[in-house]
């Protein structure tokens, strides 16, 4: 957990002479992997960032949106994996509190948090089971206490996660447009430590987050206090209302070096501060200590002199501590003294820009036998199947999850929680649709089409609200970038995102890397995470009841893609085959037909078509209405393949419309018109789930037997298993 | 008509139901910090929920000791309408305001999902405009919602007339499914669930008229009074 020689080298070379030894600690900090991006830097420029919408300051942490009406909507997204697979509850708890501080430092209020948890094998392994249990409970003990409503997210178990978490928190901000924080400073303004005091937890978090997970250094990770939290939220707004920050920045990752040497380099100044201004947790803590702590719930804030007192007294109300911790320079440097001595200085520039690295990458050996492996052959009772698959850890309802999520506090989730994507009200009358998805198995197969699959199906989920996606953040999460074959994956994701942000127009707001996510088995599977955010303009669509007599019509081309699908992983426990892959004119031409209905009111209810392929989602919508169907797999739009292939691959660009009788002309012409691969494949009727193909059964359920395995299977996993 | 809100260190569903006392129905509501007086002209208050010092020590019992309980008490004692929702029910029980406890729910988690009330006290200034019986959806939303009391003092606010709401179904193991009561009087409720986020049909995905007669009432109350 230091400085790699030729870095030490590096640095100097820059700074002229050798380092001391709380400058190594600090440069260590600030050049870890999760600060520095040094691995992944040069490549994330591919991404495409601006856009109409999009507004770039200058240090903020958070992606920035223009929602219209003078207002505007911010999002990150973060994880906090090494944390969470050590101490779930406190790991995953303050994941969700530095996230929430980003959003918090654009000068916005958070609104909504959403999570991505997946761990290993719960039905085997009961060690994941308790991680899962464990980060659920702090990740609702944080939002819920600071009154943030956790709307959406996903939780996956597989193997690859075995002894390790990813917790992966995005969160949502939204406020007025004139009172977004322009970070800037000159010389003479004063710098400000706010919040909880600095301790020893949480040292050299950052590296430890750059770093295999060997031990489980529980040092490492830090203890949340959410009420500390909210009274750092609600303080921060108040100053910012009466126009006391000039520039803010929150604590995470690297602590005050980070924290510093960042803002200062961001902002053209110098800073110079004393380390035995900060208020400590603990006696006789080493400057060094100080300096890298990730102690929790601390933000830095830049005032003018004049102000200074103003915002004393807001910490006052609120008693949150407030320690003057140093100045602002017109020299560039970042200056540590303990008083009296100088105990670092260098320029914030160097500090703040670790050297970057070209990693070399390679195609892996695996992906070619892979898709070449033998593929399971059908299974007798289709029926059973699916009952399967509907009990299955991932398939299965949340409710046991998002049920410990405050999901409604705000007053703004008006689709709440276990529907496609969650839609949140806004003050200017417009609404704001979430949805968070990532995909591992298909990434594994297949990274840059598994990546653009997961950006997809996150856009499809918000479309099937009536949304138009305008903006997105990523989060790529592998394992050692110094292996050149998981490299590979990191690029060719990267590529894959990359291209579907510019087919689509939609902007990258934020994002994260998160790298040498490595368990004892080996690393994870690439698991990029896409969020995208939608913006609805008139009436969002709720998910109504669907009544006897409705018809389903199916959007999309379902192919030969099995392989990474649930239905190979979970029944036949097989991994390989084909992964679902975009043709990206077929996956436009799908969404934008398909959002131009939904925006026209012609559809009841529209769904999208994923994980567990079409049979899961057609349960879906009849366990959710408590209405039977009946389907002719014939009917569905297809490449040449058998019913189980039908029923479960997991193509991509495909949707479900739930449409009254009276309204079918309109949304069929309209497809038609469009060219859009459609058609219609069944009717709701009675209380059974009915597949057939030419006439004959492939599958039936009754939907009420579907539906408790379904809502009940996850829980009982948890509770009694 | 005035209405204030208390704010204590901690509470998050103060803006809430600040919009819908302001915003809904057009009453003239003032936050109050907990730390403020009330003023005397001052028609109701509401003390919202959320996690007023995080539940620290117990939920609600340090927010009791709050310096804005004394005028609270005062305005009690005046017979003017209190109403405590969710950690506000927990700091009016903690404050003695209320009988009884509220634990820990048993599943040991939070809960937040959507229930059913039933009315069974419509003499509160809350509840003046539903008939006996009536059912209300409405969400719930807390870690510590158990509301606990012994036999004895059950029977009291039986006798008393003290339930105001009883869940529809046992959701949590309350004593008696008690989801909200009232002092003796009458005029200060405490309640468990959260009306203001069940009024308006936007957020509502069943039917809002209910939650909002128990604003309707209260307004009707303090309009009766004047």
């Amino acid at each position: 957990m230091s400085l790699q020689k030729e870095e030490l080298d590096y640095l100097t070379k820059k700074i002229g002479r050798e380092p001391n030894d709380t400058e190594r600690h600090i440069v260590a900090a600030e050049w870890s992997e999760h600060c520095s991006y040094k691995s992944s830097k040069i490549h994330l420029k591919m991404l495409p960032t601006k856009g109409a919408r999009v507004i770039h300051e200058k240090g903020y942490d958070s992606g920035v949106l223009d929602v219209g009406g003078g207002y505007v909507v911010t999002v990150h997204i973060e994880s906090h994996n090494h944390p969470s697979a050590v101490e779930p509850y406190g790991g995953a708890a303050t994941g969700v509190g530095g996230v929430i501080r980003d959003i918090l430092s654009a000068g916005t209020r958070p609104i909504a948090l959403l999570d991505g948890l997946r761990f290993g094998d719960i039905q085997k392994d009961s060690h994941a089971k308790w991680l899962f249990k464990n980060a659920v409970t702090g990740i609702a003990d944080y939002g819920n206490c600071l009154g943030i409503p956790t709307v959406g997210g996903e939780v996956e178990f597989d193997k690859c996660y075995s002894n390790y978490a990813l917790v992966d928190v995005a969160s949502v901000g939204f406020g007025k447009k004139e009172r977004l924080i322009k970070n800037h400073a000159k010389a003479g303004d004063v710098v400000v430590l706010m919040g909880g005091s600095t301790g020893r937890d949480g040292i050299g978090g950052a590296q430890f987050a750059s770093d295999s997970l060997e031990t489980e250094d529980r040092s490492a990770v830090q203890i949340p206090d959410p009420f500390i939290e909210k009274l750092i939220i609600e303080a921060t707004l108040e100053a910012r209302n009466q126009g006391l920050i000039k520039a803010i920045k929150d604590l995470g990752g690297g602590g005050l070096s980070c924290a510093i040497s960042e803002t200062a380099d961001a902002m053209g100044v110098g800073i110079e501060l004393d380390v035995t201004k900060v208020h400590t947790r603990e006696p006789n803590m080493k400057p060094s200590e100080i300096m890298t702590s990730e102690s929790q719930e601390r933000m830095l804030v830049i005032t003018d002199k004049k102000k200074l007192a103003k915002l004393q007294q807001i910490c006052k109300k609120f008693r949150v501590s407030c320690s003057v911790i140093g100045k602002v320079t017109g020299n560039k440097i970042m200056k540590v003294t303990d008083n009296k001595n100088v105990l670092a200085s260098m320029p914030a520039e160097i500090v703040a820009n670790a050297p970057l690295l070209n990693r070399p990458s390679k195609q892996p050996a695996y992906l070619k036998q892979l898709e070449n492996k033998r593929q399971p052959s059908q299974p007798k009772d289709l029926s059973k199947t699916i009952l399967s698959l509907l009990a299955s850890p991932n398939i299965a309802s949340k409710i046991w999850v998002y049920g410990q999520y405050d999901h409604e506090v705000g007053i703004r989730t008006v689709v709440k929680p276990g529907s496609d994507a969650a839609v949140l009200r806004l003050d200017n009358g417009k609404y704001l649709s979430v949805k968070i998805d990532g995909n591992p198995k298909h990434c594994y197969l297949d990274p840059k089409n598994g990546a653009m699959g997961c950006f997809e199906e996150a856009c499809r989920n918000v479309v099937c609200t009536g949304a138009t996606p305008i903006g997105m953040v990523d989060h790529l999460q592998f394992g050692n970038p110094e292996n050149p074959e998981i490299f590979w994956t990191f690029l060719e994701s990267l590529k894959g995102i990359t291209e579907f942000c510019k087919h689509f127009e939609i902007p990258c707001v934020g994002g994260k890397v998160s790298l040498y996510n490595e368990t004892p088995h080996g690393p994870i599977k690439p698991t990029p995470l896409i969020g995208v955010l939608g913006l609805i303009d008139k009436t969002p669509l709720k998910p109504q009841k669907i009544e006897l007599g409705d018809v389903l019509v199916m959007v999309g081309i379902t192919k030969d893609e099995l392989g990474g699908s649930e239905y190979y992983e979970y029944i036949h426990d097989f991994i390989g085959g084909r992964a679902p892959k975009i043709n990206l004119a077929e996956s436009k031409k799908n969404m934008d037909s398909v959002l131009k209905i939904i925006q026209n009111g012609h559809v009841k209810a529209a769904h999208d078509c994923a994980k567990g392929g079409l049979a899961i989602a057609v349960s879906e919508l009849s366990m959710t209405s408590n209405v039977g169907c009946a389907i002719s797999l014939d009917k569905v739009p297809k490449e040449k393949l058998d019913s189980a292939k039908l029923l479960f691959s997991e193509s991509h660009s495909r949707y479900l419309l739930v449409v009254e009788k009276s309204k079918l002309h309109v949304v069929l012409s309209e497809l038609k018109k469009k060219n859009v691969s459609h058609s219609e494949i069944g009717t709701f009727q009675g209380n059974e789930i009915i597949f057939s193909n030419k006439k004959k059964l492939v599958a039936k359920l009754r939907v009420d037997k579907a539906h408790e395995k379904w809502f009940n299977s996850l829980r009982d996993l948890v509770l009694h298993a | 008509m005035k209405v204030g809100v208390v704010v204590f260190p901690g509470s998050n569903c103060d803006r809430d139901m600040y919009h819908v006392l302001g915003d809904v129905f057009k009453l003239d509501v003032k936050y109050f910090w907990h730390e403020d007086k009330l003023p005397k002209n001052l028609d109701a208050v509401v003390l919202p929920g959320g996690f007023s010092y995080g539940d620290r020590l117990r939920a609600g019992v340090i927010a009791a000791h709050s310096p804005v309980i004394s005028d609270v008490k005062k305005m009690a004692d005046k017979g003017l309408p209190v109403l405590g929702v969710c950690n506000g029910f927990q700091i009016l029980v903690e404050s003695e305001l209320l009988p009884g406890v509220l634990l820990k729910n048993t599943s040991l988690n939070f809960m937040c999902q959507w229930t059913e009330l039933i009315v069974k006290n419509n003499k509160t200034p809350f509840t003046s405009k539903f008939k006996i019986g009536q059912k209300i959806p409405i969400p719930i939303a807390n870690g510590e919602g158990r509301y606990y009391i012994d036999k004895e003092n059950l029977d009291k606010l039986k006798k008393n007339n003290q339930i105001v709401f009883q869940y529809g179904s046992n959701i949590n193991d309350s004593v008696f499914d008690i989801a909200g009561i009232c002092n003796k009087e009458g005029n200060v409720v405490g309640m468990m669930p959260h009306p203001e986020r069940a009024v308006e049909p936007e957020i509502n995905p069943k039917d809002c008229t209910p939650s909002n007669m128990i604003f309707q009432s209260l307004i009707a109350t303090i309009g009766a009074r004047k």
